[in-house]
């Protein structure tokens, strides 16, 4: 599975950086950075990867299979 | 700059911009679309191994079978906003023969059973087309009515999630690509969107083959494309040439150099820069060693008193304000990268300013709703490659351009 960022939604307020900072780190101006490049998420890490999904204020994130 | 070149040479071939204009004089040089069914379009689109000329080269035949496979009426959306400042190609092919983008039009629409087709182009050339699908259905001509659209002047207008908010009404600004118009686009129905170019190539292979197709072109990059030649040539225009025409060709058929050259952006806003080699094959294959590629047919011939790093700020710093109000990393990343590669190319060093253009480059890459910031990051590191010596020059306060130093 992988995390998608819908850009045109967030706001960059970077709630997710802080509940998934195995995967995200913040920009200069605060909008998250995969760490990878991609979004691959590891199986460990499912269940932080959906708790972030479910809090992001703006519902910019979402899992996707590709 | 509309004008299109004469006297072929070399491997100059005119085959979407010859023959006279006129629907009249299409009929007496093409005859009507022979009737064909889905499966035999895509199967002529594949073994011609044509590609989209919209800039990123997907195969035409997969997108037609991935909408005509994707379920329920699909729509076709022929694309002609060229956002492309440098390129004039899509306007000469409405200007000098819009019944071959028309045609192709019919047959995307016959290959995917599409139930509505759209054109959309710039303002000023609605009302010749509009007076022309009159005409053409009063031939008999067209299957599809084809309902016209407005393309706003602006970059990404033309980016093809743009193309499709743009006729549904919400603005020509791309959208995210969780769900992507092939299975939900126009009206919420598969869409296909393809470059106007694209689909003209697909009207005469319908009529001569695609084994005529491949007689253009290289094995592995088979046909002809529209270039947009300009900058240092003493007649820029539209050419027309196969792939892997030297470069040195098309600058010629564009009248030649009007002085030395030092380098040539080859793809467009978002393409990159290539040494001024003649006889570098504009093709997908010689051009993806310098990071470029034919993209959609841009040629733009650098002349050596002119300062690579100053002209790709400038661009840059267009590009820049071209940014469609959505994605945070865009909207900040490109006005930074661009006013950091404006401060290198005005000799305003400070340490570490190549290393901060090239990180900016690599922090806005791959984080839009479109790639207008990979494009944009791409030219700019192309630029850094190409001008590496300008680089190291400025650096010390000085220009090899302005100094004669080539
Ligand atoms: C910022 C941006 C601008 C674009 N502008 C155009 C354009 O003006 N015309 C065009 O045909 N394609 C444009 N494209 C490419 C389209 O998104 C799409 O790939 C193309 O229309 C598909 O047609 P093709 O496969 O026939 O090339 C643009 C892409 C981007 C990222
Ligand atoms: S939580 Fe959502 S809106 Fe906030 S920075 Fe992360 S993705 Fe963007
Ligand atoms: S990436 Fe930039 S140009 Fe593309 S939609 Fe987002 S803000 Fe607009």
């Amino acid at each position: 599975m992988r995390l998608h960022i819908d850009w045109t939604a967030c706001d960059g307020r970077g709630v997710c950086t802080e509940l998934l900072e195995e995967m995200l780190t913040e920009d200069d101006w605060g909008y998250p950075v995969l760490r990878d490049g991609k979004g691959e998420i590891p199986r460990a890490l499912d269940g932080a990867a959906r708790r972030a999904v479910d809090r992001c204020p703006r519902l910019a994130l979402k899992l996707t299979q590709q | 700059m509309t004008s299109v070149a004469e006297a072929p040479t070399g491997r100059v071939e005119q085959r979407l911009l010859d023959g006279e204009v006129g629907l009249d004089a299409h009929l007496a040089r093409h005859g009507r679309l022979p009737i064909l069914d889905s499966s035999q379009i895509i199967g002529m689109a594949r073994d011609a191994g044509l590609t989209g000329r919209g800039g990123a080269g997907f195969p035409v035949w997969r997108k037609l079978s991935a909408v005509a496979q994707a379920g329920g009426a699909a729509v076709v959306v022929a694309n002609a906003a060229e956002g492309e400042p440098a390129s004039r190609k899509d306007r000469a092919l409405l200007a000098y023969q819009p019944n071959l983008v028309l045609d192709g039009l019919q047959l995307a629409a016959a290959a995917t059973r599409a139930k509505a087709a759209h054109l959309y182009a710039p303002k000023a050339a609605l009302p010749a087309l509009r007076r022309l699908l009159v005409a053409r259905r009063t031939a008999g001509l067209d299957r599809l009515e084809v309902t016209l659209h407005a393309a706003p002047d602006a970059f990404v207008s033309g980016e093809e999630s743009a193309v499709v908010s743009a006729i549904n009404g919400t603005g020509a600004v791309p959208a995210d690509k969780r769900i992507r118009i092939i299975q939900a686009g126009v009206g919420g129905a598969p869409t296909l969107v393809q470059n106007v170019e694209t689909l003209a190539h697909l009207a005469l292979i319908a009529r001569y083959g695609a084994g005529w197709f491949l007689t253009a072109g290289t094995a592995d990059e088979p046909g002809t494309f529209l270039a947009t030649v300009s900058g240092a040539v003493r007649r820029p225009g539209v050419i027309e040439a196969g792939y892997g025409v030297p470069l040195g060709d098309l600058i010629a058929a564009a009248g030649g150099a009007t002085m030395p050259l030092q380098a040539v952006l080859i793809g467009g806003y978002h393409g990159g820069w290539v040494p001024a080699d003649p006889a570098l094959p504009v093709s997908r294959r010689a051009l993806e060693p310098f990071g470029a590629s034919p993209g959609a047919g841009v040629v733009v011939a650098l002349p050596a008193n002119a300062c690579g790093l100053g002209e790709t700020a400038r661009i840059a710093g267009y590009l820049a304000d071209q940014v469609a109000g959505q994605c945070g990393p865009c909207i900040n990343g490109l006005p930074r990268m661009a006013a950091t590669l404006a401060d290198l190319a005005a000799r305003r060093p400070r340490p570490g300013l190549p290393a901060e253009v090239e990180r900016l480059a690599r922090l806005v890459s791959g984080r839009g709703a479109c790639r207008h910031p990979d494009g944009t990051a791409r030219l700019v590191l192309s630029a850094m490659r190409a001008f590496e010596a300008d680089v190291v020059a400025h650096l010390h306060g000085r220009c090899l351009a302005t100094e004669g130093h080539r």
